[in-house]
Parts: structure tokens; C-alpha cells; sequence
């Protein structure tokens, strides 16, 4: 028998802890012994993996910072919960889950389409520059939705723009957000949004196209000089982390019955960012880990939601310190020498 | 005609203040290389500083906005050498992660220490306000004073990274640290005292802006940070009078944008002008092209 290879084995195993998660979690529901609280979180940790994964596409894969990623969760969420209602008025269509997948397409697809928008000035720039561009970008997504009007007249839809004035149902009311949501999404949907996330997340990073990405990353006038068409390959990876969290979005917002454009502030952007650099930046399991543990902490922690951003802020400063300060990392090498060597081999394969 | 002057005004003023807070971006990054995301939330203690001075300790607000200075310096300093110096040759990505993680450990400070409560910020200007055309044109105590501060620290500036030692050292140190190095400059120090003069414009800034813009919370600092970020790239990095001419610029087209084309949209105009800049002329509309060498 042919033995597997180190990085099959490597995606088993993320695959597996994600199942196994799930599992245990079916099964204290089913037992009672999940509180509210917690139940209550189970949606929003599957989409915060899935915005983790796919931030990690972006920060670690292809190696450029964004920061607006909170601004495809809320195009997602938006195309996600207006695709829902209107495919109910339009086509009756009273099946939940075809609905929830449906939308989840819906949502991908609109944040891909922002993707490629966004992506094509962005992706010119260079290091501090994307950072503040996709920033830029996120905060022009939320003032854009923060001025949008679509109302539901029958099947029809009618969009205004800085213009409430629209026959039939206001379904998104400008500031107000998306009201009357339909809350059609469910764990069991999350969980499969999750695994194939790290289906399309884990195949692209193996593949030609991944290491050409990672390639570029590394050096990318190397890269160009062999034949790589960086921008393509930049693009590519762009594109698929925005439809993702698109999908995410789309999940998130038929969570909750109203959705408002300042839930998906810049604040949202770096909780996410957070998730992706303690996780380990490159690392897709470490993205997954770290966003379920530090999702339900606060939850669990009650005395510790108030200072979670302050936490938060000194883990991402102590983190950075510690992975890449020169003589920090010779102190952690002095009393861990273990601990730093496979650190070391990590950085050698991720970054 | 009278509307559109004082919305000019306005514009002037507010772009004063982006021009003050985007000396600190430009000169921090013109020697550092680095983006200080956290810039922004040193003017947010400042105020605080001052507001605290003033409405706890009773001092007098010039006292004040020293103490607030200096306070500023010395934070300044203690994050560059805490957090950035030790980055000093890591890969950009890791300095970005962590400026935005200082910017987020100083917003949550504030909020322990200050609480999310929004404070009324007394004005620290006694001056009265000028009127034109009959009283149809006020142009207020602050706006005056914020103009005249911009013009002054801009001279100063000027004069000293042009004169003094210290100053055109940071101009080698911005043009090539190894070489600077060689000559026998102190890096760290200059780097530190960039840090210092940075620092104690934002405290300069965040009286000025809570002054014209009475509300001061944890998240002041922030978005007027990005916003003068956005003008230092517009005027070009690393430019003293970039900085300046971006500031107002930005300030008028911000105001200008909010009065006529839509509130809401106010923020996205400022921000939709950075990508455009970054586009058609990334180097800004005073900057020096950069070569890339391989």
C-alpha cells in the first residue's frame, strides 16, 4: 500500500478534528447538558472559521495583509438574507436548507464579485499600502450599505440608493439594516460550510496554483522571473477568501433576524485577524482551533468579556514580538529549546 | 457663495488638524518604514490628558496641553522601544499586526481608565470668533488657532530637519540606515526622537480636533488617524509640505463631499480620494518616485 503523504495526513487530521468537534457537540445536545448560552454561539463559531480559514488564505498564504475582510462578510450577509426572502416571495420556496444554500451562493457569489472589484486596484499595491487600501475598501462597503434601500414588492425587487421611498416592503432600511430575516440557518449547515471551506482552502494550498501563490509570497520578483503570473495567482487567492467569507456572511445573517451594516465594523476585521495570527499565520488548523477557543472563552469567561479586547490586543503584540524578535526568540530558544525548533521548522514550511 | 466659504473654512480647519496628525504618519514612516497604526490613539491620551488636567487637577489649559505633550512624548518612546524597535528587521506584515495591536491595547486602556461614556471636552481656545459679510461669515477662535498652530509647526519642522543636526540626520536615516550607521548616527536615537516629535503633534492634534469637535471617547483617535494617513499618502510620504497640502485637501473635500454630495457618504469620499491617489500616483503629489531594486 502506497503510505500517504505527510500533507494528506496533515489535512486528515484538521478534517477530523473538525468532525469529531462536531460530533461531541451533537451529542451534548442531544444529552441536555449544552447551556443556551453556548447553543446560542454554535452558528457564529461556524462562521468565524470560516472567516478565519479564509482570512488565512489571504494574510498567510498569499502573504498580504487585509483588513476590510468584514466588509465581504457584510456584502455576503446582505446578498445572503434579500437572496432568502426573495427566493421565498418569488418561488415559494419553503425548503430551509435548499433556501440556506442557496443564499450561502448567493452571499459567495456577490462578495466574489466585490472580490474581483476590490482586488483589481488593490492587488497593484504593495505591503502597508493593501493594508490600508482594504481597509479603505471595508469601511467604503459599510457607508455604502449604511445608504442602501431594497424593498420586496411581490417577487419584485426594488433597489434605491439614499432613497427610502420604494413601493412595496422595505426589506433593507439604510441604517436599520436587513429586518425580518428569516433565522434559517442551523449548526448542522455551519458544519458543512466549515468542511468545505477546508475542502476548497486545504486543495487550493496543495495545488500548483497554491504553491504559485506561495511562491509570490516569498519573493515575488523571483516568482515573476520564472514564469508565475503573479497577479492571476494574487487574484485567484483574493477572489475565493472574499467568496468565502461571503458565504460566511450569508450564514451569519440568517442567524439573527436583523442584520445592521456597523456589526461588520473594522473591529470585526481584526477579531478575525486575531483568530488568524494566534492560530498561527499559514497555519489553516491553527485557524480553526483559535477561532472556536477564542469564540466560546468570552462566552464561558463572563468576567472576562470586558477586558477580551484588551486581552486580545496584548496576545496579537506579545505574538508578534515572540515570532519574530530576534532576541526574544533567543530567550524562548534558551529555556525551550524544543518548543523553538519546532517553531522554526513550522516557520520554514509556512512562511 | 457665503455657504460654500464657510464650509471652506471648515474644510481648512479640519484639514489642519488631518495635516498635524499626518506629520507624525509621514515623518514615522519616512525613517521607520513603518505604518504607526497606533498614531492615531496617542491623540485620542492626549486629550484625554488634557481633559483630565483641566476638569480634575484645575490647571490652566496651556498647562495642560503641555503636560499633555509630554505625556504623549514619553508614550511615544515607551511604545517604540517596547514594541517596534525589537521588529526593527522583521517582515512588515509582523510590524503592521503589531502597531494595530497597540493601537487596540491603548483604546482599551482608555476605556478602563475613562470608561465608554463619551466626555464633553472644553474648549481650550479663548479666543472670540472673527465675522465677516455682516456676521453671515463666522470664522471661530479655533479654526484660527488651528491654522496658525499648523503653519508653525510646519515652519518649525521645516527648519529644523533642514538645519539642526538632529534633523538631517533623520534624513539620512530615512535615506539609508546602514550607511547612516557607518557615519556614526545613533539610529535608535533618532529613530526614538522621530517617535518623540511625532508624539507630541498628535497631543497638539487631539486638543485641536476635540476642541473644534467636543466629543471624546476611546475610539476618537481612530478614524481622524486613518483619515490623516490617508493625506500623508496623498500629499507623499515622507513629505513635510505633502503633509500639509494633503491635510487641507483632504479636509476640504471632506467637508465639501459631506455638505453637498451626502452626509452618510462623507467617510467613503475621504477614503475612495486614497484609492484613487494610490492608483494614478501612488508617490503622492508631492513625493519622490522609489525604485524598486531587486
Amino acid at each position: 500500500m502506497r503510505k500517504a503523504s505527510k500533507t494528506a495526513v496533515s489535512n486528515l487530521i484538521t478534517y477530523g478534528i473538525v468532525v469529531v468537534a462536531y460530533i461531541v457537540c451533537q451529542v451534548l445536545i442531544e444529552n441536555g447538558q449544552m447551556t443556551r448560552a453556548l447553543k446560542g454561539q454554535l452558528v457564529p463559531i461556524c462562521v468565524y472559521v470560516v472567516m478565519a480559514v479564509s482570512l488565512n488564505l489571504t494574510v498567510g498564504i498569499s502573504g498580504e495583509l487585509s483588513l476590510g475582510h468584514a466588509g465581504f462578510m457584510s456584502v455576503g450577509a446582505f446578498a445572503g438574507t434579500i437572496a432568502s426572502a426573495w427566493l421565498l416571495a418569488a418561488f415559494q420556496l419553503e425548503n430551509e436548507v435548499i433556501r440556506l444554500i442557496l443564499a450561502m451562493v448567493v452571499g459567495g457569489a456577490a462578495a466574489g464579485v466585490a472580490g474581483v472589484l476590490i482586488g483589481i486596484p488593490v492587488l497593484r499595491l504593495r505591503g502597508d499600502y493593501l493594508a490600508i487600501v482594504t481597509l479603505a475598501f471595508g469601511e467604503i462597503i459599510r457607508n455604502v450599505l449604511n445608504c442602501l434601500y431594497i424593498s420586496l414588492d411581490g417577487a419584485r425587487l426594488h433597489l434605491g440608493f439614499l432613497n427610502p421611498n420604494l413601493p412595496g416592503e422595505l426589506m433593507v432600511n439604510g441604517p436599520i439594516g436587513v429586518t425580518g430575516i428569516d433565522k434559517i440557518s442551523t449548526f448542522a449547515m455551519g458544519f458543512a460550510l466549515i468542511l468545505f471551506t477546508l475542502f476548497v482552502v486545504l486543495n487550493l494550498v496543495n495545488s500548483r496554483a497554491g504553491r504559485a501563490i506561495m511562491a509570490t509570497r516569498d519573493n515575488r520578483i523571483a516568482a515573476e522571473s520564472v514564469g508565475i503570473q503573479v497577479t492571476k495567482y494574487k487574484m485567484m487567492a483574493f477572489v475565493v477568501s472574499a467568496a468565502l467569507a461571503g458565504m460566511a456572511g450569508a450564514l451569519y445573517g440568517l442567524n439573527f433576524s436583523t442584520v445592521t451594516a456597523s456589526k461588520f465594523k473594522f473591529d470585526t476585521s481584526i477579531l478575525v485577524l486575531v483568530f488568524v495570527v494566534l492560530g498561527g499565520i499559514g497555519n489553516i488548523r491553527g485557524s480553526v482551533i483559535a477561532a472556536t477557543v477564542l469564540t466560546i472563552l468570552p462566552e464561558v469567561l463572563r468576567a472576562f468579556s470586558d477586558y477580551r479586547m484588551l486581552v486580545y490586543a496584548i496576545v496579537l503584540i506579545l505574538v508578534m514580538l515572540l515570532t519574530n524578535s530576534p532576541i526574544l526568540s533567543n530567550l524562548v530558544n534558551r529555556f525551550y529549546p524544543r518548543l523553538h525548533r519546532r517553531a522554526r521548522e513550522k516557520g520554514g514550511e509556512a512562511a | 457663495m457665503i455657504s460654500l466659504l464657510s464650509y471652506l473654512c471648515n474644510g481648512i480647519s479640519l484639514g489642519s488638524v488631518y495635516a498635524i496628525i499626518a506629520l507624525g504618519y509621514t515623518m514615522v514612516y519616512g525613517i521607520a518604514k513603518m505604518l504607526n497604526f497606533a498614531h492615531g490613539d496617542v491623540i485620542m491620551i492626549g486629550a484625554y490628558v488634557t481633559f483630565c488636567a483641566i476638569q480634575y487637577l484645575g490647571l490652566p489649559p496651556m498647562v495642560s496641553v503641555l503636560l499633555a505633550m509630554v505625556a504623549c512624548t514619553l508614550l511615544g518612546v515607551i511604545i517604540e522601544r517596547l514594541a517596534y524597535k525589537p521588529l526593527r528587521q522583521a517582515s512588515s506584515l509582523a510590524v503592521l499586526i503589531t502597531a494595530i495591536g497597540m493601537s487596540y491595547l491603548l483604546q482599551n486602556v482608555a476605556l478602563l481608565l475613562w470608561g465608554s461614556n463619551p466626555k464633553s471636552f472644553p474648549s481650550v481656545v479663548n479666543l472670540g470668533s472673527l465675522s465677516f459679510f455682516d456676521g453671515q461669515l463666522l470664522i471661530s477662535g479655533e479654526t484660527i488657532v488651528t491654522v496658525v498652530m499648523n503653519i508653525i509647526i510646519m515652519v518649525g519642522l521645516t527648519l529644523f530637519t533642514g538645519k539642526t543636526k538632529m534633523g538631517k540626520a533623520m534624513r539620512v536615516v530615512a535615506e539609508d540606515k546602514g550607511a547612516a550607521e557607518l557615519m556614526g548616527i545613533n539610529v535608535n536615537l533618532t529613530i526614538s526622537i522621530t517617535f518623540a516629535i511625532g508624539s507630541a503633534l498628535a497631543a497638539v492634534a487631539g486638543v485641536l480636533l476635540c476642541s473644534a469637535y467636543p466629543t471624546l471617547m476611546p475610539t476618537t483617535g481612530s478614524m481622524p488617524g486613518i483619515k490623516a494617513f490617508t493625506a500623508a499618502v496623498f500629499g507623499g510620504i515622507g513629505s513635510i509640505p505633502g503633509a500639509m497640502l494633503g491635510g487641507i485637501l483632504l479636509g476640504v473635500i471632506e467637508i465639501l463631499g459631506k455638505a453637498y454630495i451626502s452626509t452618510e457618504l462623507g467617510d467613503a469620499i475621504v477614503f475612495a480620494v486614497l484609492i484613487v491617489v494610490l492608483l494614478v500616483r501612488p508617490t503622492g503629489l508631492l513625493g519622490k518616485p522609489v525604485r524598486e531594486k531587486v
